[in-house]
């Protein structure tokens, strides 16, 4: 026993100090201090044969089949580097986020919840700036200005789009009303037509808001498309910058449109609140149909029944028709933004390579998917074709109001649509209390 | 070798050394003063890790949030009761607490009621054992799987298709229904749909407790009671609630206290939505999404003291219990 006494403890303070030893290891992981200059002169995916080995760790917001995709689109980085992506995906981006800002346990480079949060981790200074790590010129004259600005922070570019969306098309079924014939080019003449179809399917629209934490969004989307095109960009701008009242009439008379959606669609309030997003538009293809059309963004070809449907002879799509011909052409989309918190050489060269054309033609291949990239312009089919064309061409183009809206905002803003789709009469209180929420995120 | 292996091996071995050395090393010091001293002091000692870890990862967070709930959100300065303030003139946050309330009054009552109920009924059956094991089980499955079997329970489908979620299922084709239990905001449905779930989880919990207690209770006084005419509903009501009083309360209190902190379920079914917000689900989301640690203090310290009149309730009533003994 003694001499277990006098021989334990010395060795006990060796496993100690082993113990903090490879814990400190994990923990650097990922070194973060690499020559800068060096890495940044290095061609993207060329010989790269000082990366070999290294761990590039990423997370985003995909799961499933757009993780599988988000692989495929960073294999041959890897292949040509010799380095590995260590990916996470999470459901809750923001919290994993804002924690890891607070305790500095981070990603190389994460997939950000949004504009308004890259400012926010910008001007925090946990977001690396990426104007040495990209070629800047090259970047800005690939990608829509609208998109570059998104990512810009007091002048110097944090995030770049890695894919995009178009919001706000009107999907349907050709065998059941052949919407491409006379495409609506006002919001009457499509009511119109959807009075004049309405023998051809149970209901008018397809609607569903479910979609989890972040149930409803599918219906801000919705007031998103009315109020651009109601009362037009710098209204919409004003709006989701908090200068412009929910209240207001502009902001109130898109709600009421979208009311008489809920009205007309399939199943009618329930439904809508029951369905999850994904499967909203499963019903066109139902025999008898279940509604005319479908309200959702491009990547829907990626999803629900259409993700086995044939693009152009199963389902078709037109753009939103406008509604005030003062602020016609204007177009709504989205997209994936990313960023990158620790400056390493392998995270500096996946980042390069994330916004080539190259990159990101691989998913715009697998479907679901636009490209960020105007250089990518080999969509697999004509329906990503025009959307793709849609959003480059855009007269005027606006970004997802919602996402830009700090968070305590857009998950108010989630949290009324669904109030006022099962309750219209709360419209009024729903929206003054959007205003309240606006104003205390502000202060 | 991987590094995380040997932090395992590191762990695994150097935890219980690190105690064994601790102990050790406290002898070899008590061996410096008097005889007599040592009983006095070696108790102390010995608590002292505890109290560290106590002190470190309990009170001085506490004391922590506590100085963080009368900041502003960036914690720059004070702002004195601001975050109070907000916390109860703020709809959001006042209609949480009102959910709060009925998860606390449904929840005890279904899970102590029925439990109840259950462990008298089961005391009299030959399958006791077998029947108390299946209403116990749910409570072994995590909260977030039981949100989601349950979402399958209520699952809703427009109607002319058929139904296929279980409740609506059973209940459509006798003519109740169907329902969209957890997407109906009026008259707090969604939250009551929720409080069913952990009720179905917790009822086997305060089952197995009250029978315990009930196996305690001396079978000659019912006996007595019986041969002096009583019939049954007289016995549970004269002897067998009385003797199982403080039972029923320990058990309660343990509930409400689970009531208090309820967010998975919350979080897992709708986040709040449809009016199902609480407390804990809403300092979650001050903190985590909208990034206002200051508010999402408030909010602890709010939820903290409504607990503790509660704990301190349990703790006398487990005091008063041990002095009886």
């Amino acid at each position: 026993m003694t001499r277990w006494q006098r021989f334990g403890a010395p060795s006990l303070a060796l496993v100690l100090l082993l113990a903090a030893c490879s814990n400190g290891g994990n923990t650097s992981a990922s070194p973060t201090t690499g020559g800068g200059g060096a890495s940044g002169s290095q061609p993207a995916g060329g010989g790269g044969g000082d990366l070999k080995g290294q761990t590039v760790t990423v997370i985003g917001a995909y799961g499933g089949d757009e993780e599988a995709a988000f692989h495929q689109m960073v294999k041959p980085w890897e292949d040509a580097t010799g380095a590995t992506m260590k990916y996470t995906g999470t459901r809750d981006l923001n919290a994993v986020l804002t924690t890891g800002t607070a305790s500095g346990v981070l990603p190389d480079i994460a997939g950000l919840p949004g504009p308004g949060q890259l400012q926010e981790f910008a001007t925090g200074g946990s977001l690396k700036p990426l104007d040495d790590v990209l070629d800047v010129a090259t970047y800005k004259d690939e990608t829509a200005p609208a998109l570059v600005q998104l990512g810009t922070v007091n002048d110097q570019t944090y995030g770049v789009f890695i894919k995009a969306a178009v919001k706000g098309l009107m999907w349907y079924n050709p065998s059941v009303v052949n919407y491409g014939d006379s495409v609506p080019a006002t919001y009457d003449d499509l009511k119109a037509a959807l009075q004049s179809n309405a023998s051809k399917a149970k209901g008018q629209w397809c609607l569903g808001i479910e979609s989890g934490a972040a149930s409803g969004w599918p219906g801000t989307d919705w007031i998103e498309d009315f109020v651009l095109r109601q009362s037009g960009a710098d209204v919409y701008n004003q709006w989701w910058q908090g200068k412009v009242m929910w209240t207001s009439p502009e902001i109130k008379q898109a709600f009421q449109a979208y009311l008489d959606v809920v009205k007309n669609s399939l199943g009618g309030a329930t439904t809508v609140a029951a369905t999850a997003f994904q499967n909203a538009g499963d019903p066109l293809f139902d025999s008898p149909p279940g509604c005319q059309l479908l309200h959702q963004a491009s990547f829907i070809t990626g999803l629900g029944a259409f993700k086995d449907k044939k693009a152009g002879t199963d389902y078709d799509f037109f753009p939103f028709p406008d509604i005030n011909s003062q602020f016609a052409g204007a177009v709504e989309g989205a997209g994936d933004i990313f960023g990158m918190f620790h400056d390493t050489p392998a995270a500096k060269s996946l980042m390069k390579y994330l916004v080539t054309a190259d990159a990101q033609k691989i998913w715009v291949g697998i479907g679901g998917a636009l490209s960020a990239n105007k250089n990518v312009t080999d969509y697999p089919d004509d329906i990503a074709k025009r959307s793709a064309e849609l959003l480059a061409n855009a007269k005027i183009f606006v970004f997802d109001a919602s996402d830009l809206m700090p968070a305590a905002v857009s998950g108010a803003f989630n949290t009324a649509i669904l109030n006022v789709t099962q309750d219209p009469s709360k419209l009024d209180s729903e929206l003054a209390n959007l205003d309240q929420v606006t104003k205390d995120a502000a202060g | 070798m991987d590094p995380r292996l040997l932090t395992a091996i590191v762990v695994v071995v150097g935890v219980p050394a690190v105690l064994v050395g601790y102990i050790w090393g406290t002898e070899q010091a008590l061996k410096l003063l008097p005889e007599r001293a040592k009983p006095r002091v070696r108790p102390w000692l010995w608590l002292t890790p505890a109290f560290g870890f106590l002190g470190l990862f309990l009170v001085y967070p506490t004391i922590g949030t506590i100085i963080r709930s009368f900041q502003n959100k960036t914690g720059t300065e004070f702002t004195g009761l601001d975050n109070y303030a907000w916390f109860f003139g703020n709809s959001a946050a006042l209609s949480a607490l009102k959910n709060n309330v009925i998860w606390i009054v449904l929840l005890t009552v279904l899970t102590v009621g029925l439990g109840l109920l259950i462990a008298i009924l089961v005391d009299r059956v030959r399958y006791e054992s077998f029947a108390k094991s299946v209403i116990f089980v749910p409570l072994a499955i995590s909260m977030v799987a039981a949100a989601v079997i349950w979402r399958f329970m209520y699952y809703y489908v427009t109607p002319p298709q058929p139904q296929i979620g279980t409740l609506n299922a059973l209940s459509t084709p006798v003519g109740i229904g169907p329902f969209d239990y957890i997407h109906i905001p009026n008259f707090s449905v969604a939250t009551i749909a929720l409080v069913v779930i952990m009720a179905w989880m917790w009822t086997g919990f305060a089952m197995v407790i009250l029978s315990a207690g009930l196996k305690g209770i001396n079978t000659e006084l019912l006996e007595a009671a019986r041969v002096d005419g009583a019939n049954e509903w007289q016995v549970f009501k004269g002897i067998v609630f009385p003797l199982l009083l403080p039972t029923i309360a320990v058990v309660a209190t343990t509930i409400i206290i689970t009531a208090l902190k309820t967010f998975d379920i919350v979080y897992a079914t709708n986040n709040g939505a449809y009016d199902t917000e609480v407390i804990a689900s809403l300092m979650y989301k001050e903190m985590f999404q909208f990034s206002n640690f200051s508010r999402a203090s408030a909010i602890a310290v709010i939820l903290l003291l409504a607990i503790i009149p509660i704990m301190l309730f349990n703790v006398r009533r487990f005091q008063a219990q041990e002095a009886i003994r």
